[in-house]
């Protein structure tokens, strides 16, 4: 771990401003941010493990366990909302039989649901990876996943 | 090089991209375009042009903000106007290649308008369609017309130029020239400009901050992402104006991350304003010296608050603080901050580029300039659009927007998100201007505008936004933690059908105490929405407690799907596609819905062939039908 993350630390040395930003590339290379980062940042800042976890936790954008290979954000946003979007989460979740928040068993699909995406346009809206999915219904949903 | 140097060099280059004898060939891929399908298009461009073997200069433009008529494509031939086409494939765009540029047939079953000097038969100007006719262009002036990745055409568009003149001016007279613009801040609260800025220039300290709030965390508003992806000059070019007159050598714009192409094109406009000598020391020769860092925003809906924001940037926890003292006094690091809305640096360099007079020639008497609106829901014409204060809910709805879809009927239109309200039909002639939302219960908000029709359930609405603002809570003062908590759980129940006689007034007076009694804006403006449905809708709350009825048909507890005997021809289309096996039947036998099993997806509602029509979703009552499959009896 120490080896995997002293490059990124290296140019933050005892920077507590820069807290969030180490988080986000930490948590780009390691895709979440186990206990053991969560030590190795603290200890390079200058900062206790409780300050460092208890800035991680109150931002949205920090996972603690292990994301499945191929994440699916689901967006909830109120355009979304009130076209459909809690149809499509639910229609997600029962094809992996996981909830939004869960990974399935062979780590290869994770969701999680997004407050909005900006592009309410196209609503509902469903992410996997990068791939930015418009007007979905459950059974287009469902089809998409098969391409995975 | 001096400023008129770089303008004159950009200028000509602009001017001999305009008299190319190349086709010009513009594809809006914009975050918006891109999930339409853009990119494909874009290689279809590609791959059509070296197959045809013709010439042409392809670019990605911003979005216009017809986002219902995404992928858009502009193609320009030499003389003639643009011609924008809409809903373009990669199909499509093949053939209309062939068609127009090898060709020289314009299609116009395809365009949609026309943009520039000259008229096509067939064709109408772009400018004069219904969706864009009651727009005015400031803060977009430049989106979805000019490559957002090249600041040479900013520049080539009086780009900068707002800058370069106020160089020549001194801070007072800039703020001087802010406050007659009657410019007020976009990021919903609608303060004077000019005023915030004269607090923070006349605060003591030589180092000074300002901040771009990009962190647009309002469900359902894309207007900040639009404008960075599409013009990300035109914010930068203001905020090295506000830098200049308050006297702040550092900037920081806090983008959300949820937007990678908006930080993307920031880091590109930052590190092309440095090759001109506009960002870093002594700009243009002036001695100023201005910095800008991008902070990418880790997901919390309360750094939008001023206090937070400045907290998040300092890498601590997003919570708000009470003021005094303001940001314009201790901000950031403790030091004088100036803060403003992406939309609002916008409009900042457009004032400076045209002058104040004529800036304050749009809007009311309070409320001045244009406002942007990410139009969207249950409405036609969904898209980004810019309009003049003042004009009518009823115009954005049904001359831009186009009405609702479906022929359904309107019911209500929600501005400012989550902090907002829901205004009903009887508001549709209010003038749109912060003092008129703010007394109808609304807020003009940073620009999020949802209709709603029949089918939207304003009681899961309320519970929607309340679900909202309790998750995003950030915990610090009680009203706003425990409240909205409460307030929820209260909606929930009626919701699911559990809600009890005392709930609604008890919702109501929760909602006053965590208005009054919240430490920020979030809590502040978090009941607006129960608070305005009650006002409004106040039917649909007193049918879901008392005879446990959905009026929409929305809330999934509330209501039954049946499949109607008489009706079902037992083609099996619903059967098999549902997904819990929860329809039984067989062939010539009439299909039944097992309510246990049920989910109430709707699936056999949407695919039940019209000319059948034979499922039905019920609210409040039950249905005679038999419980296990029976034969066929309906003639077709």
């Amino acid at each position: 771990m120490q080896e995997r993350l002293s490059p990124i630390l290296a140019p933050y040395r005892r920077q507590k401003g820069s807290l969030i930003p180490v988080l986000q590339k930490v948590q780009e290379e390691l895709g979440y941010l186990p206990e053991e980062a969560v030590s190795e940042i603290a200890y390079f800042l200058g900062m206790s493990k409780n300050e460092v976890y208890g800035v991680a936790s109150f931002y949205a954008q920090f996972r603690f366990k292990r994301p499945g290979d191929h994440t699916i954000k689901i967006c909830q946003g109120t355009a979304c909302h009130v076209l459909g979007g809690p149809k499509v989460l639910d229609a997600v979740e029962r094809e992996l039989g996981i909830k939004a928040g869960e990974t399935t068993e062979d780590y290869k699909f994770g969701i999680e649901t997004v407050a909005c995406f900006g592009s309410c346009a196209l609503a509902p809206v469903m992410v996997v990876d990068k791939t930015v999915y418009g007007r979905m219904t459950p059974a287009k949903a469902r089809k998409i996943l098969e391409e995975y | 090089m001096t400023f008129d140097e770089i303008r004159s060099q950009a200028q000509s280059e602009w001017e001999a991209l305009q008299q190319s004898d190349k086709p010009r060939i513009l594809v809006g891929t914009a975050t918006c375009g891109r999930a339409a399908g853009a990119m494909a298009v874009l290689e279809a461009i590609d791959s059509g042009l070296s197959r045809l073997g013709a010439e042409a200069v392809v670019t990605q433009v911003g979005c216009i903000g017809l986002c219902y008529a995404e992928p858009i494509v502009e193609i320009i031939k030499p003389g003639r106007p643009g011609i924008f086409y809409s809903g373009i494939t990669p199909e499509a765009v093949a053939q209309l290649l062939e068609d127009y540029i090898v060709n020289d047939n314009p299609r116009p079953d395809l365009a949609l308008g026309t943009v520039g000097d000259g008229s096509v038969d067939g064709i109408p100007k772009l400018f004069e369609l219904p969706v864009l006719k009651p727009q005015e262009r400031i803060a977009l002036r430049n989106c979805g017309h000019i490559n957002p990745e090249s600041i040479t055409e900013y520049i080539a568009n009086d780009g900068y130029s707002g800058f370069a003149r106020v160089l020549k001016m001194t801070p007072e007279e800039v703020i001087a020239e802010l406050k007659t613009s009657g410019l007020r801040g976009r990021g919903g609260a609608g303060f004077p400009t000019g005023q915030k800025w004269e607090f923070c220039q006349r605060s003591p300290g030589n180092e000074k901050y300002i901040i771009c709030n990009a962190d647009e965390g309002d469900p359902g508003a894309f207007m900040d992402r639009s404008l960075l992806e599409g013009d990300p000059h035109a914010v930068m070019e203001g905020m090295l104006i506000g830098a200049y007159a308050i006297g702040a050598n550092h900037g920081y714009i806090y983008c959300r991350a949820e937007y990678p192409l908006a930080i993307e094109r920031l880091e590109i406009a930052c590190k092309q304003m440095e090759e001109c000598g506009l960002l870093g020391d002594n700009i243009l020769g002036s001695g100023f010296n201005f910095r800008v860092e991008i902070k990418e925003g880790a997901g919390a809906f309360v750094c939008g608050e001023e206090t937070a924001l400045m907290a998040s940037i300092e890498g601590k926890r997003g919570m708000p603080r009470p003021r005094p003292p303001f940001p314009a006094v201790s901000g950031v690091w403790g030091k004088p901050t100036n803060i403003n809305n992406v939309e609002t640096w916008a409009n900042v360099s457009a004032i400076l580029q045209k002058g104040a007079e004529w800036y304050s020639s749009f809007g009311t008497e309070t409320s001045k300039g244009t406002k942007t609106f990410a139009l969207a829901g249950k409405i036609v014409r969904t898209g980004l659009i810019e309009v003049p204060m003042g004009i009518s809910l009823n115009d954005i709805i049904y001359e831009i927007g186009g009405g609702i879809v479906g022929g359904k009927s309107f019911k209500a239109v929600l501005t400012g998100g989550p902090s907002g309200g829901c205004l009903p039909n009887s508001m549709l002639d209010l003038l749109v201007d912060y003092e008129s939302l703010a007394k109808a219960g609304s807020i003009m908000g940073s620009g999020g505008m949802l209709v709603a029709d029949e089918d939207t359930c304003m009681v899961d609405m309320a519970r929607y936004f309340l679900t909202f603002t309790q998750e995003e809570s950030c915990g610090k003062c009680v009203p706003c933690r425990v409240g909205t908590r409460q307030m929820l759980d209260i909606l929930e129940r009626i919701t699911r059908g559990d809600g009890e006689p005392d709930d609604i007034k008890q919702l109501e007076r929760l909602a006053q105490v965590v208005k009054t009694g919240s430490l920020c804006a979030l809590g502040g403006t978090a009941p607006n929405p129960v608070l305005t449905t009650l006002q409004y809708f106040l039917d649909e709350y007193e049918a879901h407690v008392n005879e446990k009825r959905c009026p929409a048909k929305a809330c999934t507890n509330l209501i039954t799907y049946y499949i109607l005997p008489d009706k079902c021809m037992a083609c099996g289309i619903c059967l098999r596609g549902c997904p819990t096996e929860a329809i039984t039947g067989g062939r010539r036998m009439v299909h039944v819905i097992e309510q246990s099993k049920c989910i109430k997806c709707g699936n056999c509602l949407d695919v039940c062939p019209e000319r059948f029509s034979a499922v039905v979703k019920v609210s409040g009552e039950e249905l005679e039908v038999p419980s296990e499959p029976i034969p066929v009896t309906a003639s077709q």
